[in-house]
């Protein structure tokens, strides 16, 4: 589109200072970050050269570890080794538990969410994954020298609200800003650098550690349109060790294993998952009480074990591409994620389904992150020009509880995001004055089979007779795919934001204690951090004003911009002193005065992009 | 929200789908919150909404169905929550005799020629739909909006059926 760019006076295409921005893949069993340097995505690895990091953090009783170090301990110390934490995040402890608690020792917390009881202490999944994500900011900021702007983190595309929240609260609790949760298919067609070659449909098959996705997505000039996605958040390759594990166990005629033979024995099942690669016949052993027992895996006996799984994606696939409206032969190219597409299983029913070898050529473990990467630098400001945007679609319907346990549909899975809904409910017995509402993800009909996002109350409803009073609630699910609800009562006018209580989140006195917790690991306080946010926001706010009042200033009164310079010029002044509180007030102001005039400048904005479109039709 | 204003397009029935969907683009390349990552909390909020909005929109106008309904919307005559019923017998008849050749497919020899024969006759039926519709709304008065309204609900029903196939079709294969 951009054939011409022409420069406002005074605003000089000068190149302006780089940000550093990053992406980050926090994986199921191994995490990387990327950042573009010298225009070229790559990993980022740390001392030892290495470029991926176990997704394992050891709690030991004087310290934690994370990564490599962590996962040597996995063995021998099983019960304080997280592994595979990407499974619990959005879970409650209910849900862990239905799976399988691999061997830790959990509680619940307020809200039913797990917790890790380990020789350090307690620790959420979101504590744990905020451990996996600290050194590969440090590994970063290293690496790059310098602070970071902030991280593209990409998550699967299934990841229903309660899952994203928590991926981003992790990067939150270090300070981190989360410029996009990125879904990672996405990132794969990103880092493939199909958004620059090609204009059709192409489907992504990622297979991780944890997590199945398919996405089917459409490439216009630069946009990518996801038009369905699918999946399991709970079927990966993990999954292939477990049978792959039951068969040696049963093979070796183990019964009952101690915590630390059964994680012996996964080890070893991955390892034998992973050199079935290449081999069509591996040998399976076992270290116990001093004897070595072993035993054959052959290449048929293993995919005999993982077929089932592998058909279960496969049935994803095609009911993808109908929710898509595409059909097999029209998928131009079929890319592959996930270390679990190695499996040569995996990549033959894939071959037989789309009807064409996926492209592989990319690291199928690095692939997720150097596409984040990319992501993270057009985000940051990096690259002004360029054309690549990124539409994603809710992964699963958004509903409300009705009478009788039912779901009341508000926003269907495969609508594009961002997404705004209202619906109107109304007061069911004379002068009601409150309402409680339940918000629920999945596609079920009953409560009950779905996933519990929220409850809240409604209060301070005028008291009227029963029906009279109008409630009219809005769902607004954001880019990121996270939900924020809005209610109000139609005839009194009376706004009220409801603070959303996941139902599966973080109570506020948690919050609080994990971000004094992570404090005590960096040299830092809240009080301080909370400065610099708020200077950053302030900053933010006068960058990005004035940059707006040069441009279309000519839609303000001489007396409206005059009293903006001013509010401008306060602001500036609070910012270079240490009160939060004044500048978080002054920026509030400043949203007041500004809302009329940002308001018409998206207009503007909205009828000038069409604009140049009627001149190429004419 | 008039949302062929929105997409700069006259309102009728038949509009250029490649045409809407360049529009969509080119608006979202405006105003889709990743062009304000490193904006302001508020220009971010505002583009959120202005993107719902015009995701909205898009899929209005994308959609047969609904753009039909949003082009009686603005004429006046609401139908997203109404308990209206149906009164075409004939019509409600051939609704019955498809939902007992649904129940029928699980006790077939050959499902799929079933499921495949009855994708084929539910498209030929909505076809004719579409085909009454499109000349009832193109006419624009009161008479002929309220029988394109039946023609609506009737593409309804259609839709309902087809995703009651699908459902059965998926478990077939699964």
């Amino acid at each position: 589109m951009a054939l011409l760019q022409i420069a406002e006076p005074g605003q000089s295409a000068a190149p302006h200072q780089h940000r550093l921005a990053v992406g980050i893949d926090l994986g199921t069993t191994n995490s990387l970050v990327a950042s573009v340097r010298s225009g070229e995505a790559t990993t980022l690895s740390d001392e030892l050269q290495r470029h991926s990091l176990p997704s394992v953090v050891h709690y030991g009783n004087d310290e934690i570890s994370v990564g490599y170090d962590a996962q040597s301990q996995s063995a021998t110390d099983p019960a304080n080794t997280i592994v595979s934490v990407k499974r619990f995040m959005g879970r409650s402890l209910d849900d862990v538990k239905a799976s399988g608690s691999q061997g830790y020792s959990l509680t619940a917390s307020e809200n039913g969410l797990p917790v890790f009881n380990t020789a350090h202490g307690q620790y959420n999944p979101i504590q744990v994954s905020a451990e996996i994500l600290r050194p590969l900011i440090e590994r970063a900021e290293k690496t790059l020298g310098g602070d970071l702007q902030g991280a593209v983190i990409t998550v699967p595309a299934y990841f229903d609200d309660a899952q994203r929240q928590g991926t981003k609260d992790a990067a939150e609790l270090l300070g981190v800003k989360v410029l996009r949760l990125l879904n990672e298919p996405t990132a794969a067609a990103i880092a493939y650098g199909l958004d620059t070659k090609q204009e059709g449909v192409i489907a992504i098959y990622d297979l991780g550690g944890g997590t199945f996705d398919i996405s089917v997505l459409r490439l216009n000039r630069g946009v990518f349109e996801v038009l369905a996605t699918g999946g399991d958040s709970a079927l990966g390759g993990d999954d292939f060790d477990h049978l792959l594990q039951a068969h040696i166990q049963s093979a070796l005629g183990i019964v009952e294993p101690t915590i630390q033979l059964n994680r012996q024995i996964q080890i070893e099942a991955r390892r034998v998952k992973e050199a079935l690669t290449f081999a069509d016949i591996v040998t399976a052993s076992i270290e116990s009480d001093g004897q070595t027992l072993s035993c054959e895996i052959t290449k048929a006996q293993f995919e005999q074990l993982i077929a089932a799984l592998v058909k279960k994606t496969i049935s994803s696939c095609r009911r993808t591409l109908r929710d898509a409206g595409v059909s097999a032969d029209e998928v131009l190219e079929t890319v592959m994620v996930g270390g679990s597409t190695r499996v040569p299983l995996v990549r033959e029913k894939v071959a037989d389904f789309f009807k064409k070898m996926p492209l592989t050529s990319i690291d199928p473990d690095r692939v997720v992150a150097l596409g984040a990467a990319i992501q993270a630098d057009i985000l940051a400001g990096n690259k002004p020009d360029s054309d690549l945007l990124l539409l994603d679609v809710l992964p699963l319907s958004l509903g409300i509880e009705t009478m009788g346990g039912l779901v009341e549909k508000v926003v269907t899975r495969n609508t594009t995001i961002p997404v705004a809904r209202a619906q109107e409910f109304t007061t069911f017995k004379d002068g009601q004055t409150a309402m409680a509402f339940h918000v629920v993800q999945g596609e079920r009909e009953l409560v009950d089979d779905c996933r519990s996002l929220a409850r809240f109350t409604l209060k301070g409803i005028p008291p009227l007779a029963a029906g009279a009073a109008h409630i009219r609630v809005t769902f607004q699910v954001d880019a990121d795919g996270l939900l924020s609800v809005t209610a109000m009562e139609k005839s009194t006018e009376v706004q009220t934001t409801i603070q959303v209580k996941p139902s599966f989140g973080l109570s506020d006195t948690e919050i609080a204690t994990m971000l004094k917790d992570s404090m005590k690991h960096a040299k830092d306080d809240i009080t301080r951090r909370m400065l610099t946010e708020q200077k950053v926001e302030a900053a933010r706010v006068i960058e990005s004003l004035t940059a707006a009042l040069a441009k279309d200033g000519d839609l303000l009164s001489a007396a409206e911009r005059s009293q903006l310079d001013e509010s401008i010029k306060a602001l500036d002044t609070l910012a270079q002193a240490d009160d939060s509180d004044a500048i978080e007030a002054a920026i509030a102001d400043l949203d007041e005065q500004t809302q009329d005039f940002a308001s018409k400048r998206m207009d503007n904005s909205i009828k000038a992009a069409l604009t140049g479109q009627s001149v190429d039709n004419i | 929200m008039n949302y062929f204003d929105l997409f700069q397009f006259t309102p009728a029935f038949d509009i250029n789908t490649a045409q809407l969907a360049d529009r969509y683009r080119d608006l979202q390349r405006a105003v889709h919150p990743d062009k304000f990552a490193h904006e302001s909390e508020q220009q971010k909020l505002l583009s959120v909404q202005r993107t719902a909005q015009i995701n909205d929109g898009y899929q209005t106008l994308k959609t047969p169905l609904l753009r039909a309904e949003h082009i009686l919307s603005l004429r006046g005559l609401e139908l997203s929550h109404e308990t209206t019923t149906l009164k075409d017998t004939r019509f409600l008849m051939q609704q019955m005799e498809w939902r007992e050749a649904l129940e029928d497919i699980n006790h077939s020899s050959e499902p799929q020629d079933l499921i495949d024969s009855l994708y084929d006759s539910f498209a030929d039926f909505e076809k004719n739909l579409f085909t009454h519709l499109t000349q009832l709304l193109a006419k624009d008065n009161q008479a002929d909006n309220l029988l394109a309204a039946d023609q609506i609900r009737k593409l309804k029903f259609m839709a309902k059926l087809q995703d009651e196939l699908s459902r059965i079709e998926d478990k077939l294969l699964d």
